[in-house]
């Protein structure tokens, strides 16, 4: 039978995957966006994961919400990366230095 | 033929999230940031089906709608647009590798060692779950979204309008130099402004 651990497992391993993402490809911004994508994917399974194990729904209405911020995030991340490539001709993290002193 | 239906929950689960970490590996690791957006979406997909064992039917199909539908697309027209160069961005993976490694299996295992060594200590998952509900999952969520979750439905709503503003102000681009129509101009034209009647003598040619 499934059961609440191993739900949980497969959301901290998932979680896992996209932070070791986030370090292996912290040069490219559209990997980083995917990475995030991916955490807060890991992070809806531990809520559909309790709203299943406790019968309440209201971890659902949580996931909905998640859904929606990251759908508008991904906008609006999406259209900063394309103005960034416009301006920059590339997307490499390295080359974005303005604010540094 | 009563264990089989009693475990094919089971062997499902099992074989999705197989499938569900190796295609998030994929995400992370290939060379084509193609194929990691293909990934990604194999990996919503599988979450989909991996929700709908957990009677998260509505959200299920919201995220293969809403985030395979439109937001995966959305990524994937830009990555096909901006042109980027795999092997330039594979740069750090050697450097990086391992200190991401490190600390992926640091936090998976911090992770995973409460629910399995601790698990038995904390009084919540030691009982067992709680039978769901048999009214449809859309219908009770429907319920629940427009009475409880009222403002915070509308502020959603705000939040996407945002979105929609936001990207489109962020990518609307005036060039220079370009020959429109300007229709206020043309309306606002005034015969003698265009015209110029001169008077002059009459010539004549020998």
């Amino acid at each position: 039978m499934i059961g609440l651990a191993h739900l949980l497992t497969l959301s901290a391993v998932l979680f896992a995957i996209a932070v070791c993402g986030i370090f292996i490809n912290r040069r490219s911004v559209i990997l980083l966006l995917m990475c995030v994508e991916l955490l807060l994917l890991a992070v809806n399974f531990n809520f559909v994961a309790f709203a299943w194990y406790l019968g309440d729904l209201a971890g659902q209405v949580f996931v909905f919400f998640i859904l929606t911020v990251a759908a508008a995030e991904a906008a609006i991340g999406l259209a900063i990366l394309v103005v960034l490539f416009r301006n920059r001709i590339s997307i490499n993290v390295d080359e974005f230095q303005l604010l540094k002193g | 033929m009563q264990l089989l239906v009693d475990w094919l929950p089971f062997i499902l689960f099992s074989g999705w999230s197989g499938m569900l970490i190796a295609s998030a590996l994929g995400v992370i690791l290939a060379r084509n940031p193609v194929h990691s957006v293909l990934f990604l979406v194999l990996c919503f997909v599988i979450s989909a089906a991996i929700w709908l064992l957990l009677h998260a039917e509505f959200l299920a199909v919201a995220l293969v709608l809403v985030y395979v539908g439109a937001v995966m697309v959305l990524l994937l027209f830009v990555v096909m647009m901006l042109d980027i160069k795999a092997e330039r961005m594979r740069e750090g993976l050697v450097r990086y590798a391992p200190f991401g490694v490190l600390v992926g299996l640091l936090l998976a295992a911090q992770l995973a060692s409460v629910w399995w060594l601790r698990g038995s200590d904390m009084e919540l998952l030691a009982q067992p779950p709680t039978p769901y509900f048999s009214e449809g999952n859309t219908r009770a969520l429907g319920e629940l979204l427009y009475t409880e979750h009222l403002y915070a439905f509308e502020i959603a709503g705000y939040i996407l309008l945002l979105a929609i503003v936001g990207a489109i102000t962020l990518t609307l681009r005036r060039r220079r130099g370009l020959r429109v129509q300007q229709v206020s101009e043309q309306v606002a034209a005034r015969p003698k402004d265009r015209v110029r009647l001169v008077k002059m003598k009459a010539e004549r040619h020998e």
